[in-house]
């Protein structure tokens, strides 16, 4: 310290010192309500503004991706349900194609064979007919035969008679 | 960047004591019959002195060329450069003396002079402001006037006196002398100093300001030194705004100013920063998120207010000192401010003290007795080593930035032989225009620099101080 004798800055002097203490703490007071708690408060306020923005951002593109995600499936069920609406459709498309196949089947079945039966029917009817007409005839025809040669035979009547009952038969 | 100071500042001691041993030296060649060469009377005329410049003073035969001259007559011009001792002061009070123009240049003298506070505020040696004058005179009392009475001229020395005061290199003296008739207004032709050693080997300066052919013992303004620093109680107590005060005063309002502008525009919506707003807030978050919540975490609001008053006053002054046409002031390198700053300091961290606080310095927890009986007296000189270290640091670092600038622009005056050689001058203005531009540049630095240390230690003493402490449920 003996070598600083002399040495005025760093001599204390009495003036100075108050007149700083007093400048200092005025300046303290008058920053602090003036200068640095507004800048402390507008800082902090501005921070928290711009984290809840932030936030807010985050939130909101959260819900888009959640959106998107909801339209993505409900997307996907749609052309789920296409593809099994398709499906259904070829099924049953299918299945009237089978069934009218089937059904076709069956109908000409049971066409051709009522057709068969109504031809067995007519052919049987015809061929009654035929018999009939044929028996009629050869009746007629034994009647002539037999006006002409059985007159008076009885036995070639009763003969005849037994052979048209043997017709019937057929 | 301390340690570069530190040599600096030591070799700034060095060069000081080797100028005073040179300065004993010639205090011993009495015999010079210098007193002879200007003895041409002085016969002033202060209402011719108003420019108060050393061109204005040519009657009284003090201008370089004249001495000079007759210096060549007698065959002396070997002692250009040091003080000539030609006032041989027998008694304190009325020894006939003349006025003397110290020759050459005096590198620590001008150093000192240049950092030291003045009650005129001198804008490169040419614009002088008067500041007004409060002081305590504990014979008559308050006393107020304007320094504007002084008349300064060169060096900051006053060429008239008010009642029993003079200005001596900027600083206000009073003459201590009883005969000495009080007046309103007379006439100082000049002042002496020599340099003594006292009884117990202390170095005393004496100041005389010479008066009518008569050196008259000034003393200075009383300074709180216990007279360690060559100081002490004297017959006065300068409480006048000097120019430090000023330059406080001037910085406090710029800084309020600028800040008031930027804080404004936090009051309405959120908005980007703009303006004066966008320089200040990057300083301001940086001072509290790398120095206040680092250190007070939860706390910091409290304690920012204080922590920010401390950067930016600090930083202000340390900037407003650099400008080299603001009047180059000293203010964070005064040892008075930086003392005040740390007081407030050590105030707050002890009110804010909380037990765990006391406790740890009191009576440290977990450690041995023996540990404790080293401890407890260290932790209480810490108590105080701290401020202390705080307010030294500043001073010193700042008045030593100022004192290598000004060391490197005295290089000029070195080389140049104080103005008597040309080539000289233009060989020291070429080493001390880029020694002084880096200088300056290291300056702007430490600028900022100090003023965070300042802070940043601040905020730790308040962080220790009210640190929670959570302890596993013992002690």
């Amino acid at each position: 310290m003996i070598f600083l004798a002399g040495f005025a800055p760093f001599q204390p002097t009495p003036g100075l010192a108050l007149w700083s203490l007093i400048i200092f703490l005025l300046f303290w007071m008058l920053m602090s309500k003036y200068a640095f708690k507004p800048m402390m408060e507008g800082l902090k306020k501005r921070e928290t503004d711009i984290s809840d923005a932030l936030a807010e951002a985050e939130k909101a593109r959260e819900e888009m991706a959640n959106l998107k995600a909801e339209n993505e499936q409900i997307l996907a069920e749609a052309r789920e349900e296409r593809a099994l609406m398709l499906k259904e459709a070829k099924e049953t498309k299918a299945n009237i194609i089978a069934e009218a196949k089937e059904k076709a089947k069956e109908d000409a079945l049971r066409i051709t064979s009522s057709a068969k039966m109504e031809i067995e029917n007519e052919k049987k009817a015809a061929l009654t007919e035929v018999k009939n007409e044929v028996g009629m005839m050869a009746t007629e025809i034994a009647e002539k035969i037999l006006r002409k040669e059985l007159k008076g035979q009885p036995e070639h009547e009763s003969f005849v008679n037994t052979l048209v009952g043997e017709f019937k038969l057929n | 960047m301390h340690k570069f100071y530190t040599v600096l500042v030591f070799v700034f001691m060095c060069s000081a004591s080797w100028s005073q041993q040179h300065n004993h030296d010639h205090s011993d060649h009495k015999g010079h019959s210098h007193g002879q060469q200007v003895k041409t009377k002085t016969t002033h005329d202060h209402s011719s002195h108003d420019g108060h410049d050393h061109s204005g003073h040519k009657h009284d035969g003090h201008d370089h060329s004249g001495h000079d001259h007759k210096h060549d007559s007698h065959g002396h011009d070997d002692h250009s450069g040091h003080d000539h001792h030609v006032n041989n002061f027998t008694t304190d009070c009325g020894s006939p003396a003349q006025a003397v123009h110290h020759h050459g240049y005096d590198p620590t003298g001008t150093a000192i002079h240049h950092i030291s506070d003045a009650n005129v505020y001198t804008i490169m040696d040419k614009i002088r402001i008067p500041l007004p004058m409060i002081i305590y005179n504990k014979a008559r009392g308050m006393e107020f006037f304007s320094s504007g009475k002084f008349h300064a001229g060169h060096h900051d020395d006053g060429h008239s006196g008010y009642k029993d005061y003079v200005l001596y290199q900027g600083n206000i003296h009073r003459i201590t002398c009883p005969g000495f008739e009080s007046r309103d207004a007379f006439i100082v032709q000049g002042f002496d100093k020599v340099e003594l050693k006292s009884a117990e080997g202390k170095d005393i300066e004496k100041r005389y300001a010479i008066i009518d052919g008569k050196g008259y013992l000034i003393e200075q303004k009383t300074i709180w030194d216990g007279g360690m620093l060559g100081g002490g109680s004297t017959g006065f107590v300068d409480l006048s705004p000097t120019k430090n005060v000023i330059s406080m005063i001037l910085v406090s309002l710029l800084l309020f100013f600028l800040f008031r502008a930027a804080a404004k525009k936090y009051s309405g919506g959120p908005s980007a920063p703009s303006g004066v707003q966008s320089f200040l807030e990057p300083m301001f978050q940086f001072i509290r998120d790398d120095v206040a919540i680092p250190f007070l975490g939860d706390k910091h609001e409290k304690f920012l207010p204080l922590l920010m008053t401390i950067f930016f006053f600090i930083l202000g002054l340390n900037l407003w000192g650099q400008v080299p046409f603001l009047g180059s002031v000293n203010v964070t390198g005064s040892l008075t401010v930086t003392a005040v700053m740390a007081i407030i300091v050590f105030i707050i961290t002890n009110i804010k003290g909380n037990g765990d606080y006391w406790k740890h310095i009191l009576w440290p927890p977990d450690t041995p007795l023996f540990v404790k009986i080293i401890l407890i007296p260290v932790e209480i000189m810490g108590l105080f080593i701290k401020p202390l270290t705080l307010m030294l640091r500043l001073a010193g670092n700042i008045s030593a930035g100022h004192i290598a600038i000004l060391s490197f622009v005295g290089l000029i005056f070195i080389f140049g032989k104080a103005g008597e050689s040309l080539g000289g001058s233009l060989t020291g203005t070429a080493i001390a225009i880029p020694l002084t531009l880096f200088m300056m540049a290291i300056e702007l630095i430490v600028a900022f620099v100090q003023a965070f240390v300042f802070t940043i230690l601040t905020a730790s003493y308040l962080g220790a101080a009210t640190e929670e402490h959570h302890h596993d449920g013992h002690h």
